[in-house]
């Protein structure tokens, strides 16, 4: 086998060639993007799929759609828009929010999403990701998760934050792993929107606990941000919401900040 | 040109249709029948599923006889390529044995879905890619080097990336989710077709 391939240089700022993924995060209602967003060259800012290919244009690793009312009524609007997404758009994107049976979750693929984000009606039913993962393989199910840290302890949230569980962060990650689970995004809700970096800490445990790729979510203010959070915690990828929809970061200059910094991203 | 993509009822082939759309492919089947795979000018075989499975369902539609015989350009995806293999660990079960390569589990130490992405190091002897170009993955299970070998990539070991025997091409990679490379690696794929 030897001479047949050219020899690649071996990295010496990552342990694998396995780039660091960035990942902004559209939350949807009505079929529309709610929260502002300031890009002079759409067309239309409001609308998903323009918003989207937006990013995939801008080096966009993969996208997260979060339909944020999730109600009974609009599930055909979001479906019409997955398959428009699917079909204007060349990178992996999940589809989140108001997934209860694994028929919400069929629908959704079968329309183009590439995975399911599950959050509240896991916490309630956490059979569904066993029954999602044997059926369509564990790397269509993200997990996701809101957690606040109260009294020395991480608490799961579900409902958007607004109710309080019982169950503790990592043993609830790693449950969620050994039922199918084939990522892992955590959001923390101290940091969520303060802009001051992600959790650091917690994600550090995090990856070190379990096997499944970790996303971190929740603080991202500056381009600094995300390299710290790759150096210090090798988390698999980043997301964020209002630093990219502002145009406060843009995809590609933090990109070549991230390669400057020795992290391997695409 | 005619394209034909294999769909077992497993999942999504959605993706694919729209990728193919966008580089121009006017007319695609999706289909498990066999005529239909014989009357088109080439193949996608988009894996998606269980490996236990989607042997099962091959088997059913008697693929698993008419796909090794087929003469047209024929591209395995992901599972689709693994199951060209010889056995998969995956539910330790059988292949279509288009290439002799065995399919692994990645090893413990690892992040295991191998998510997200990387790059794929050409052979000198192949043109489906030009450079070290950026595809997406996503899998647990991986094809060991061997002669058939025209793509490979690192995940703190060399694996296949793409497999290429005569008509028959694999790839670990989803070209479909990998931007403008990845429909540029379909581009080429479609232009073995005469």
């Amino acid at each position: 086998m030897k001479g047949k391939f050219k020899q690649i240089q071996s990295l010496k700022y990552s342990v694998t060639m396995l780039a660091k993924r960035i990942i902004p995060c559209l939350d949807i209602k009505d079929g529309r993007t709610v929260k502002g967003v300031h890009f002079m060259n759409l067309r239309d800012a409001g609308h998903p799929v323009e918003l989207a290919s937006y990013y995939a244009q801008s080096g966009a690793d993969e996208l997260l759609f979060l339909d944020i009312a999730a109600t009974n009524e609009n599930r055909s609007t979001l479906l019409s828009l997955v398959r428009e997404v699917a079909a204007a758009i060349n990178i992996p994107f999940t589809v989140g929010g108001g997934v209860r049976s694994i028929k919400d979750a069929a629908s959704l693929l079968d329309n183009g999403a590439d995975k399911i984000s599950l959050n509240s009606s896991a916490i309630v039913n956490p059979v569904l990701i066993d029954e999602i993962s044997k059926m369509y393989g564990n790397q269509c199910v993200v997990i996701a998760v809101d957690a606040a840290f109260i009294l020395n302890e991480w608490k799961v949230f579900r409902n958007g934050g607004t109710i309080e569980t019982d169950k503790e962060l990592f043993d609830w990650v790693k449950e969620a792993e050994n039922r199918g689970a084939g990522e892992v995004l955590f959001t923390s809700m101290n940091h969520d929107g303060t802009k001051d970096g992600f959790a650091l800490e917690a994600l550090k445990t995090m990856v070190g606990r379990t096997k499944i790729p970790v996303i971190a979510s929740g603080g991202a203010g500056k381009i600094e941000h995300f390299r710290d959070v790759f150096m210090q915690c090798d988390v698999s990828a980043a997301l964020a919401a209002s630093v990219f929809h502002y145009g406060e970061i843009a995809i590609n200059e933090l990109k070549n900040y991230l390669k400057q910094n020795q992290i391997c991203v695409r | 040109m005619k394209v034909a993509i294999i769909d077992y009822g497993a999942g999504n082939v959605t993706s694919l249709a729209f990728a193919l759309k966008r580089v121009g492919v006017e007319s695609i089947s999706i289909t498990f029948e066999a005529d239909e795979l014989l009357r088109s000018d080439a193949v996608i075989f988009p894996g998606v599923g269980h490996a236990a499975f989607a042997m099962h369902q091959l088997k059913k539609y008697q693929l698993d006889k008419v796909i090794p015989e087929l003469k047209q350009p024929f591209l395995g995806i992901c599972l689709g390529m693994q199951l060209m293999c010889e056995h998969t660990e995956e539910g330790n079960c059988d292949g279509l044995g288009i290439f002799n390569v065995k399919v692994k589990q990645f090893p413990d130490h690892l992040k295991v879905p191998h998510m997200g992405w990387n790059t794929v190091v050409p052979s000198t002897d192949t043109r489906l890619i030009e450079s070290d170009d950026w595809f997406y993955f996503i899998h647990s299970y991986y094809a060991e080097i061997s002669i058939h070998t025209v793509g490979k990539t690192d995940y703190m070991l060399d694996f296949s990336a793409i497999l290429h025997k005569d008509n028959f091409i694999g790839c670990q990679f989803h070209p479909e989710k990998s931007a403008v490379l990845g429909e540029k690696y379909l581009k080429s794929f479609l232009n073995l077709v005469e």
